[in-house]
């Protein structure tokens, strides 16, 4: 049995289980506690898969920054009801149930009934030297743009945030 | 001997648990945390196909982390948005914000 195979079962159970959590637990501080361990798991997936940038971006961003920016709006949020019932379900929590059971059903079948190719060339050791050949070479365009989606969303979270100040 | 379809297989799970989580949840956030699940089980996707089919250049790992960018964006502005509904109105269920119905 090879340490791979066990640690990969390991790693999904616990991306699985923390994101059932998620749904799970009505106390809304304890579901963003569970998210933050989610992206932990997914972030050991990546290095799982030789993506070593991509695991240390996954902790920096998701983790380190999304995850605070969730519990903060989470903080600003709760009026002094009871914690406990922070986070509940709405009516269609059976009906959606269903649907996505047979989305995922479907999913699953055209999954297992398509083959793949596996290539044999083998994966470079240091993804960031491709990456930036990649971003700063071929696919510029996308990278200058997102700089710029990230200052159009920084001055809306700002101006939103701050808030109308009502003539009296 | 991991290959391609075992990791195809938990990103589908993880994609309709969050789909599910995104679906279900009254609170605002929960949606939102959803959306983020969803999204991190695509990378996963990307990540996978990247590795197994085409390991010749990494523009899956570039997908992934321009999909990264984005979230934080959208998440940044769905959460400012979250905040100021409720300075006015004081309430961040999804069910209350009905002005929009009929």
């Amino acid at each position: 049995m090879n340490l791979t195979i066990v640690l990969f079962y390991i790693i999904s159970l616990i991306v699985l289980v923390s994101a059932v959590y998620v749904i799970f637990s009505t106390n809304i501080i304890h579901s963003a506690l569970y998210l933050v361990l989610t992206f932990i798991g997914v972030a050991c997936v990546f290095i799982l898969l030789s993506a070593d940038f991509l695991a240390v971006a996954q902790i920096l961003i998701y983790v380190g920054a999304i995850s605070v920016l969730l519990v903060f709006s989470v903080m600003l949020t709760i009026r002094g009801e009871d914690i406990q019932k922070t986070n509940p379900f709405n009516q269609y929590k059976f009906s959606s149930g269903l649907v996505v059971l047979i989305f995922f059903l479907f999913i699953l079948r055209i999954l297992l009934l398509s083959s793949f190719a596996p290539s044999n060339i083998a994966f470079p050791q240091n993804t960031v030297v491709g990456i930036a050949n990649l971003m700063l070479n071929q696919y510029i365009l996308p990278f200058e743009i997102s700089g710029i989606l990230l200052l159009v969303a920084l001055v809306g979270a700002i101006t939103l945030g701050k808030g109308i100040n009502k003539p009296k | 001997m991991i290959v391609l379809e075992d990791y195809l297989i938990l990103a589908a799970a993880l994609f309709c648990l969050g789909l599910y989580c995104a679906l279900v949840k009254k609170n605002v956030v929960g949606i939102l945390m959803g959306i983020e699940i969803m999204l991190n089980a695509v990378n996963i996707n990307l990540a996978a196909f990247n590795r197994f089919i085409a390991p010749q250049n990494l523009v899956g790992h570039l997908f992934v982390v321009f999909i990264t960018v984005v979230a934080a964006a959208e998440l940044s502005v769905g959460l400012a948005i979250v905040l100021s509904i409720y300075r006015y109105h004081k309430t961040s269920s999804a069910d209350d914000l009905d002005w929009l119905k009929w």
